[in-house]
C-alpha cells in the first residue's frame, strides 16, 4: 500500500525545512452521510517527527485539522542524507509510517 | 445540551450530546464504531481535546492563562471561503518555545492542535484548520515556561463542520 504520508524535507545549510501531507479523513464525528446517519469520529491524533533518534516535531491533533492534513515547520541540527521518521496514529489505532531521505 | 457528568463520560456519549438535536427520529446510530482510547500515547491531552470553549480548552491544555505579546505572529486570511480548508500558520521571536496551539473559539472543540516543539526547532507551525463560523483564533505559544498568545478574527463563509 502507498504510503499515507507525503513529505519534502530539504536543507539548506543548517535549517530543514519539512513539509507534510498526510491522506487522512479526519471525520469530527458531527456531520451525517448521505443516510443522515452520523459519520463516527476519525483523525489523526498524534504525529511525530524524528530525525537522529530525537523528536524534533510532535503533533496533537484533534478534530479541527483538516482532512488530509498539511503541516509545515523547520528544524536545525539535520544535514542532506540524514533521515527523518514520520509516524501518526489516529483515534481507531490506526498507524502510519515513512521515512524520508533529507535533500 | 449540558455537560455529561457520569462517572465515565466516554467521547461517543459527548460527541453525541453535541449532535442529539439533529438526530431525533434516527434509530440505529454506529455505536458498534466507538473510537480507540488514546490509552497508548499517554501524552496526548485527551482532556483538553473535549473542552468547548476556548478558556476551559486553555486551561486543560496548559493550567494557566497566557498574556498577549506582538511577539507572536499570527497569520491566517481575514475572509475564508472555506471554513473547512483555513490555512493558519504561527511564528514568533520569542526564545525557548516548548509548544504552539491553536484554538478556534467557535468550533464545538476549541482546541484545534498542539504542537510540541523540541530544542534546536524552528518556532514556527503552518497547518490548516476547520472552522465551523466565523471566529475568533487564538494562537498560544508556551516559552521559557510562560504563554504568549496573539488573536484573530476570521471571517467564515460557508462552516467546516457540515453544518
Amino acid at each position: 500500500m502507498a504510503s499515507s504520508i507525503r513529505v519534502r524535507a530539504t536543507s539548506n545549510g543548517d535549517i530543514t525545512e519539512v513539509q507534510t501531507l498526510i491522506q487522512h479523513p479526519m471525520d469530527t464525528g458531527l456531520v451525517k452521510d448521505s443516510k443522515g446517519e452520523l459519520i463516527p469520529a476519525h483523525f489523526i491524533q498524534e504525529l511525530k517527527f524524528e530525525c537522529n533518534g530525537k523528536d524534533v516535531f510532535v503533533a496533537n491533533w484533534g478534530t479541527a485539522v483538516s482532512k488530509d492534513p498539511y503541516v509545515k515547520f523547520s528544524f536545525k541540527g539535520a544535514k542532506k542524507g540524514d533521515e527523518l521518521k514520520i509516524s501518526w496514529t489516529d483515534n481507531k489505532g490506526a498507524s502510519d509510517t515513512t521515512t524520508a531521505k533529507i535533500a | 445540551m449540558t455537560t455529561t457528568t457520569g462517572p465515565h463520560p466516554t467521547r461517543r456519549l459527548i460527541l453525541l450530546g453535541a449532535a442529539s438535536v439533529a438526530l431525533i427520529g434516527l434509530g440505529n446510530l454506529p455505536f458498534a464504531a466507538r473510537p480507540a482510547s488514546a490509552a497508548a500515547n499517554d501524552k496526548y491531552p485527551e482532556e483538553a481535546f473535549k473542552q468547548k470553549s476556548e478558556a476551559d480548552a486553555i486551561k486543560a491544555l496548559y493550567g494557566r492563562t497566557a498574556e498577549p505579546s506582538d511577539k507572536v505572529k499570527l497569520d491566517a486570511p481575514e475572509i475564508a471561503e472555506n471554513g473547512g480548508v483555513v490555512p493558519v500558520s504561527v511564528t514568533t521571536t520569542l526564545d525557548k518555545v516548548t509548544s504552539i496551539s491553536f484554538f478556534v473559539a467557535e468550533n464545538p472543540y476549541a482546541l484545534a492542535a498542539s504542537y510540541r516543539i523540541a530544542d534546536g526547532t524552528i518556532p514556527g507551525v503552518a497547518n490548516r484548520l476547520k472552522m465551523a463560523k466565523t471566529t475568533k483564533l487564538v494562537a498560544i505559544v508556551e516559552a521559557d515556561g510562560k504563554l504568549y498568545s496573539a488573536t484573530k478574527e476570521v471571517k467564515v463563509t460557508v462552516g467546516g463542520c457540515g453544518g
